[in-house]
């Protein structure tokens, strides 16, 4: 499974011996598949090219800084925009979901690889792999519809009787469409990522370390905290990262959870916030060519810091794949 | 994956663990066991423990609610369960010592988090079926919401239901063939830098924001190339986000494919690309199509990019190549927007016809890849 098949490629040269040419057939396939590869790379630059391109009008444009302003007029003469509120939300919102999402996603993907009967874990994975098939949108329009309603007592309450604690307080004493209930049901969409990805990792744990713990009298826990942590803690960490590479730019269920207000809100039980990618969707449709350019700008930004979270993850991923083969 | 699964678990937990007199507190060493063979083991918690446990959760639970010092809703259960929790913690700490309670302690919160895992997605699926089940109709799934006042009854999701099936196909035409071709490269060719970054830059690939890849054809083809938004250009944006995903399932079927097939065909004489069409891609279509229904499946929820490349079309249009194209997540989005009752309806009815198409793809993986599978000999 960890070692792939890679030996028919000493084959690629032709044999020397009978001094055979490379067939034309040989020649032209193995150039389509190197430059449908290369296309990647080209879309990947391109992507970025053009979104550097097509917001530097906004950005010269701006009267005041783009990265720091709180608030949002494009639009207007002169074009007075910032994007640290939005860049803010998207933060904070994919915080709640991470610190929410990890603990279950790795808690899940523990049950499945070591808990659960067989049987059972095989149909356990196929559930959770069939949350990742939800569309954003159906999260949007239940979390708004089914779940708010069931999370604003919850909020209340934390509220009333933790409002001494900063970011619990609520002076509005309003509880809906929060940042708290939007990072919850990103925590929700994040979590088969987060669980997947874990379960793969906990997997490759070499099985004479989980026996040989096992066989030492460990208990369960034991066993995954000595023998099963140690090895997939990379694993996991990047887990995380992936799932929050894809709370980042989760655009529609915020759009329709969290009510848009354009300001730096720390309390996550009141209404109100904002982030990048919901922000685009809202605002796309009545966007003039500046508007439209300062929104490509935060979508830039989006952009950058997705690209850095998920290159972070992989590069510590295969990280780990080179040096688990020596187990 | 089966294999790995089976092996470090113990059937009854970690009572039989004990009573193979690996462990516990007390646990006897040869030599000197003074004690009849029942006190073998360290002492354990009743078999019943876990249920009794249950019970009292379920009846402090039923207790709050009657009694009404509700404090949180729903999560007065939660409340409830962690206070069992906690109770069954401290029980097994007093009978079976310290060891033994972090064990049942985490045991019982790994069980928790799996069904906490599992409680969103039965709770969607439910509320989907309950509330778009009365929506559904006939006259719903064949009408369009031509001459309807959108905020007023009638209508239905003909047209976006064309629309996304459409867009999807187009995103399907152009990634499989370029994802296949990648991943043929990244398996039978690659080596070298060149393919290390492909690879890695195809993973970082899957986690582009998707309206970062409506926001790029909106660039790239409406603004520089200066084409109209059409449901051609929703396509293409749902071709970025689904081209990674082809290779990377591509990739992960094409590893496994034995590695004596290829040297047999190439010891014969065949020609490399000849083995890679005749025997490897076809050892492996049943994996490549899985992959490729599953990715088609992950795209055809995707909203934010369709709303930066067409704008909704009320009415039916079955030319994706002209005009703007309804799809159904754009009208789920939509109808909410609207904000009526009729309209939330229309909502909940679109998507649970949404998440049927969705299982559909799902479904219908499963089955061609045992249809295509490789025959045993």
């Amino acid at each position: 499974m960890s070692a792939p098949v890679r030996e028919p490629s000493r084959a690629d040269s032709p044999p020397a011996i009978t001094g055979a040419s490379v067939r034309p057939g040989d020649r032209n396939f193995r150039f389509l598949t190197t430059w449908s590869g290369i296309l990647v790379l080209v879309i990947l630059a391109t992507i970025a090219a053009f979104l550097v391109w097509k917001s530097i009008p906004s950005l010269t444009t701006d009267s005041v800084n783009p990265l720091t302003y709180q608030a949002w007029a494009p639009d207007a003469d002169p074009p007075a925009w910032g994007m640290s509120v939005l860049i803010f939300g998207t933060l904070w919102t994919s915080v709640i979901a991470m610190v929410i999402a990890v603990p279950i996603g790795i808690g899940a993907a523990l049950f499945i690889a070591f808990y659960a009967p067989p049987r059972l874990a095989t149909g356990l994975g196929f559930f959770v792999d069939l949350l990742a098939a939800v569309p954003s949108i159906i999260f949007g329009l239940w979390g708004l519809y089914n779940f708010m309603p069931q999370v604003v007592p919850f909020s209340e309450w934390l509220a009333t009787y933790l409002g001494w604690i900063p970011i619990f307080s609520n002076e509005k004493e309003l509880y809906t469409k929060s940042i708290m209930i939007a990072g919850m049901v990103l925590a929700i969409m994040i979590l088969p990522t987060v669980s997947a990805i874990s379960r793969e990792v906990f997997l490759q744990v070499p099985k004479g370390h989980i026996e040989a713990a096992l066989a030492l009298g460990a208990t369960r826990w034991e066993m995954v905290r000595m023998a099963v942590f140690p090895f997939s803690r990379p694993g996991m960490i990047s887990a995380a990262m992936l799932g929050l590479g894809r709370a980042l730019g989760e655009t529609i269920a915020v759009a329709l959870i969290l009510s848009a207000v354009f300001e730096i809100n720390w309390q996550i039980t009141e209404p109100g916030g904002n982030s990048v990618a919901p922000n685009i969707a809202l605002k796309w449709g009545e966007a003039g060519a500046n508007g439209r350019s300062a929104l490509i700008a935060t979508g830039l930004i989006l952009f950058f810091i997705t690209l850095i979270v998920n290159m972070t993850a992989r590069w510590m991923v295969n990280r780990r794949k080179d040096f688990s083969g020596a187990n | 994956m089966g294999d790995a699964t089976n092996d470090p678990r113990v059937p009854e937990g970690t009572v039989v663990l004990t009573a193979s007199g690996a462990g516990g507190p007390g646990g006897p060493t040869a030599g000197t066991l003074d004690v009849d063979p029942d006190r073998l083991t360290g002492r354990r918690l009743p078999r019943y423990a876990a249920w009794v446990c249950l019970a009292v959760t379920v009846a402090v639970g039923v207790l709050v609610r009657i009694t009404g010092i509700t404090i949180i809703g729903l999560a007065d259960w939660v409340v409830a369960l962690a206070a069992s929790f906690i109770g069954y913690t401290a029980w097994t700490l007093v009978v079976e010592g310290r060891r033994h309670a972090v064990d049942r302690l985490a045991t019982t919160a790994i069980y928790a988090a799996a069904a906490a895992a599992l409680v969103p997605l039965f709770w969607i699926l439910i509320t989907l079926v309950v509330k778009g089940f009365s929506v559904l109709s006939w006259d719903f799934l064949t009408s369009t919401m031509r001459n309807v006042n959108p905020r007023a009854e009638g209508g239905g999701v003909a047209h976006a239901i064309v629309g996304t099936l459409e867009q999807v196909a187009i995103a399907a035409v152009i990634s499989v063939p370029v994802g296949i071709l990648t991943a043929v490269y990244l398996v039978e060719y690659g080596r070298g830098r060149l393919a290390k970054a492909i690879s890695f830059f195809v993973d970082v690939m899957t986690g582009i924001p998707s309206i970062v890849a409506g926001m790029f054809i909106y660039t790239f083809w409406i603004l520089t190339l200066g084409f109209p938004t059409s449901g051609l250009a929703a396509g293409l944006a749902l071709s970025i986000l689904m081209v990674p995903v082809v290779i990377r399932a591509t990739e992960e079927i094409l590893k496994i494919v034995p590695n004596e097939l290829r040297e047999g065909a190439l010891a014969l004489g065949v020609p490399k690309y000849k083995v890679i069409l005749r025997i490897v891609l076809p050892t492996a279509i049943s994996g490549i199509i899985t992959g490729v229904m599953l990715a088609v499946a992950r795209v055809t929820g995707e909203t934010a990019p369709l709303l930066l490349t067409t704008f909704l079309a009320q009415d039916m249009n079955g030319n994706p190549f002209s005009g703007n194209q309804a799809s159904l997540p754009v009208f789920i989005w939509d109808q909410i927007q609207r904000g009526t009752t009729a309209s939330l309806d229309r909502a909940w009815g679109g998507a649970l016809v949404l998440i049927i198409i969705v299982m559909i793809f799902y479904a219908g993986a499963r089955v061609l890849a045992a249809i295509y599978a490789p025959k045993k000999v």
